[in-house]
């Protein structure tokens, strides 16, 4: 295996007297796509709220690119390269589309609030212009050339979540974090969205990516690890996950 | 020429605009500021006491007055990070409170009697000029990444920190320009009035000018335009109802209010003004 | 002195505890700001004041503003919350409120005039010596009627049905529907009662100062604002509490410092909790005890 880019290192996190995430190692490799599966409530979505700065863990450690990120704020680790979509989709309801995607290219453009008052009256300024050429190719990527400048939250569903995955390309990041990106997909979606992952993952940026569509998963992944309660109870291979007898109990023990 | 009467109703109208103005930025960024009459205040003492004691030029105790209303908008922001919603109006109205309550104790100030002989120096194309200067910005600013980091902000604080906005420094810079266009604001009305108290900027001021924005409505600036300006001359209008005046002032507000709950210039009725399509397609 | 300044601010305490508890049962039950509470005491205040000028005895005046202040707070339910509940943000009730306040001001203005009139005495009163302390017969009622009400509140609200459809009302909206409580009912009982209180808090006030305005209602509503927050949103015990804390600060402050400071260091007090603890010194929601 080569260097990961993600590291976890026992990391803890409970609200109250529930433990939601125990102890959990581990390690995403560099350019691959890495996903978490797991009953309901097992702590994926925390895992992800504490990669991102969401939320601070108890204890543990968490490296990323060969640093220790787990004290910086959200902001700084979208930074260095983290990126994430939102299980119930997140978008800025008030903002277009394209608007949404620009958003995701804060930091990696500069302007402050006296921005506005420089440069050419009634000109857009430079910035801003390659801003919107690379919002357009983000857009144009994910299939919504066409939505440029339409409220976000008009969309149909299926397109608010390609968008949740424009808005986080639009920050480059080297890790993204997709979160059920297929929820409340149809198959024809699905199939599309299966398409999108394998095309970015292409462009190399590493997907960790949360999913209960275990065919999109087996078709993906390189790597799949498995939540129950809070722990880790199985690593590896698609194939072999599917067979192991610990993963099959978890699933049939939760319905 | 305009008349005297004409001059001062413009004048007054104005500065009701840019205090409008002074609470939408903040607001833009989802942060409610129910103190602006402190800052004003803060603007109109600091410009109208160089000026006064100090013989200092008026451009330069105007940009002094927006200076002091941004340095305390910045350190009210502060505390107001850990704030949200109601209570964040609530702790900005007690901030505008005291800011007035210790003028009222500052006999270098005037105290309650108030700070007399301020030189005239606003002219209505002081205002004006202003008012050009912030429309400027904010026509620039909502097509910026700063603007669209304070509407990101206002939408969904936490998706906006996890899209890599600095939301403390987002805030920070709003409250603290609000405070500037807030002390500008306090100067030119110093310079105009010539004779300020502290009572000019207490709680009425500031519900006053939170008034002005929400009616006008709070989907983009020129809501705060819209609604400081109407609201500002409808005294003006009113007079032939005589001391009914407030009354009808007050009727009228809640009746638009009742019928438009989200101000005058609502999303839906921006949408129909400035179609995003057509702008979209003009631009290419 | 410091024991008569003490009774003092209680008695002054005790009545701003009752605007404050109006605040706090509103914000309670609806999570909106009622910016014009403060215009629904004076109104309640006025009315006390006709009532006295007709030559009604204490117990009518009192009784009579606090009817007169619960109808007007049902009205205001019904003109600037009810229509903007569903539609408007929370912004939209500051707004819809400061409207009604403007006009209720005004209204008063046309009817008793813009200067501040004086309030006539209930009864000629007379000094008890307490050792230490010097307590009017008239105070005594001021603060007599004020611990009453409250306590009749707590008990109303602990045991009585309403009562308890008012506070599972404040906990969940949704939920409350769905146990079958009424919620339009309850928020309409609530304003009643928050109302009737601040009414009740008008006509004491004014007994104690011997006059009365028409704005007087601004500077007493952001008292009460300031209390509700040291006492926690919601939180009826706390705004009590709040409301004799504020009180007794605020007689010490004009005693031992400057009287124009006075009203400054309820807000002080408020920022102060609110930057340190910002549930209020007793917690949030509406809770008794």
């Amino acid at each position: 295996m080569s260097v990961p880019l993600l590291a976890v290192d026992g990391l803890s996190r409970s609200f109250g007297k529930l433990v939601v995430l125990s102890q959990l190692d581990l390690l995403v490799e560099a350019g691959g796509i890495h996903a978490i599966i797991g009953p309901n409530g097992a702590g994926k979505t925390t895992f992800f709220n504490l990669v991102t700065g969401a939320l601070g863990p108890d204890v543990g450690h968490i490296r990323f690119d060969g640093s220790e990120i787990v004290d910086l704020p959200s902001y700084r680790r979208t930074a260095l390269g983290i990126c994430r979509t939102f299980q119930n989709i997140r978008l800025f309801g008030s903002m277009t589309v394209l608007d949404n995607v620009l958003l995701g290219l804060h930091c990696r453009t500069r302007g402050g609030l006296l921005t506005p008052l420089v440069g050419v009256p009634f000109r857009r300024p430079r910035a801003e212009v390659g801003a919107r050429e690379r919002a357009g190719e983000i857009l144009e990527l994910v299939g919504l050339a066409g939505t440029a400048a339409r409220s976000a939250v008009e969309l149909p569903y299926g397109q608010q979540r390609r968008l949740e995955i424009a808005r986080a390309l639009a920050s480059a990041p080297k890790l993204l974090l997709l979160d059920e990106p297929s929820a409340g997909m149809n198959t024809q979606e699905t199939i599309e969205l299966e398409a999108l992952i394998g095309e970015v993952n292409r462009r190399g940026v590493t997907i960790l990516l949360i999913e209960h569509k275990m065919s999109l998963v087996m078709k993906l992944s390189r790597v799949v690890t498995v939540l129950n309660f809070g722990q880790k109870i199985a690593e590896g291979p698609p194939a072999a996950i599917q067979r192991d007898p610990r993963v099959i109990e978890a699933y049939l023990g939760s319905e | 020429m305009l008349s005297d009467h004409t001059v001062s109703i413009l004048i007054f109208a104005g500065i009701d605009v840019i205090m409008a103005l002074s609470f939408y930025l903040p607001a833009s960024a989802g942060q409610l500021s129910a103190g602006q009459g402190g800052f004003m205040a803060l603007g109109a003492y600091t410009a109208a006491y160089l000026t006064v004691q100090h013989g200092t030029p008026f451009p330069l105790a105007l940009a002094a007055g927006g200076l002091v209303g941004g340095l305390v908008g910045l350190a009210v922001g502060f505390p107001a990070l850990r704030l949200r919603g109601l209570y964040l109006v609530l702790v900005t109205f007690g901030f505008g409170e005291m800011i007035r309550v210790l003028f009222l104790n500052a006999p270098a100030f005037g105290g309650p009697a108030g700070f007399a002989g301020i030189p005239p120096a606003t002219t209505v194309w002081h205002v004006l000029g202003l008012l050009v200067v912030l429309l400027y910005f904010f026509t620039r600013l909502s097509g910026s990444r700063m603007g669209r980091a304070f509407a990101a902000l206002r939408d969904d604080e936490a998706a906006a920190e996890a899209m890599g906005v600095n939301s403390t420094y987002v805030k920070l810079a709003a409250f603290a320009a609000g405070g500037v266009i807030a002390g500008l604001g306090g100067a030119l009305y110093a310079h105009y009035t010539l004779f300020i108290d502290p009572e000019a900027f207490g709680v009425g001021r500031s519900l006053f000018v939170m008034l002005y924005a929400v009616f006008g409505g709070l989907a983009s600036f020129w809501g705060a335009v819209a609604g400081a300006a109407i609201l500002s001359i409808l005294p003006e209008l009113l007079r032939w109802v005589k001391d009914w005046r407030e009354i009808f002032y007050g009727l009228l507000v809640l009746t638009m209010m009742l019928v438009r709950p989200q101000g005058l210039l609502d999303a839906a009725l921006l949408a129909r003004l400035f179609p995003r399509g057509e702008r979209a397609a003009a631009r290419g | 002195m410091f024991a008569q300044q003490l009774v003092n601010g209680l008695m002054l305490g005790g009545a701003y505890a009752l605007v404050a508890i109006g605040y706090t049962l509103i914000f309670g039950v609806l999570n909106l700001l009622h910016l014009a509470h403060g215009e629904v005491f004076m109104v309640g205040a006025y009315v006390g004041l006709a009532l006295a000028l007709a030559g009604f005895p204490p117990w009518a005046i009192l009784a009579g503003a606090m009817l007169a202040a619960a109808a007007l707070g049902v009205l205001v339910e019904r003109v600037a919350f009810r229509p903007v509940r569903s539609r408007g943000s929370h912004v939209t009730p500051l707004i819809t409120t400061i409207a009604v306040g403007l006009v209720l001001q005004h209204v008063v203005v046309k009817i008793f005039g813009a200067e501040p009139v004086a309030f006539p005495a209930p009864f000629a009163s007379a000094a008890l010596d307490l050792g230490p302390v010097t307590l009017s017969t008239l105070q005594l009622l001021i603060l007599g009627t004020s611990i009453v009400l409250m306590v009749v509140l707590e008990i109303f609200l602990r045991s009585t049905p309403t009562g308890m459809a008012i506070r599972a009302t404040a906990e969940n909206q949704t939920v409350a529907g769905l146990m079958g409580i009424n919620v339009s009912l309850a928020i309409v009982i609530t304003f009643a009662i928050a109302s009737a209180l601040a009414g009740a808090a008008g006509v004491l006030l004014a007994w104690n100062f011997t006059g009365l305005s028409p704005f007087v209602g601004v500077k007493v509503g952001l008292k009460g604002l300031a209390i509700m927050l040291l006492g926690g949103l919601g939180n009826v015990t706390g705004a009590m509490a709040g409301g004799l804390i504020i009180g007794v600060v605020e007689v010490m402050s004009v005693a031992y410092l400057a009287s124009s400071y006075r009203d400054a260091f309820a807000f002080a007090v408020m920022i102060l909790i609110l930057l340190v603890r910002p549930t209020g010194l007793f917690g949030a929601r509406l809770q008794t005890g």
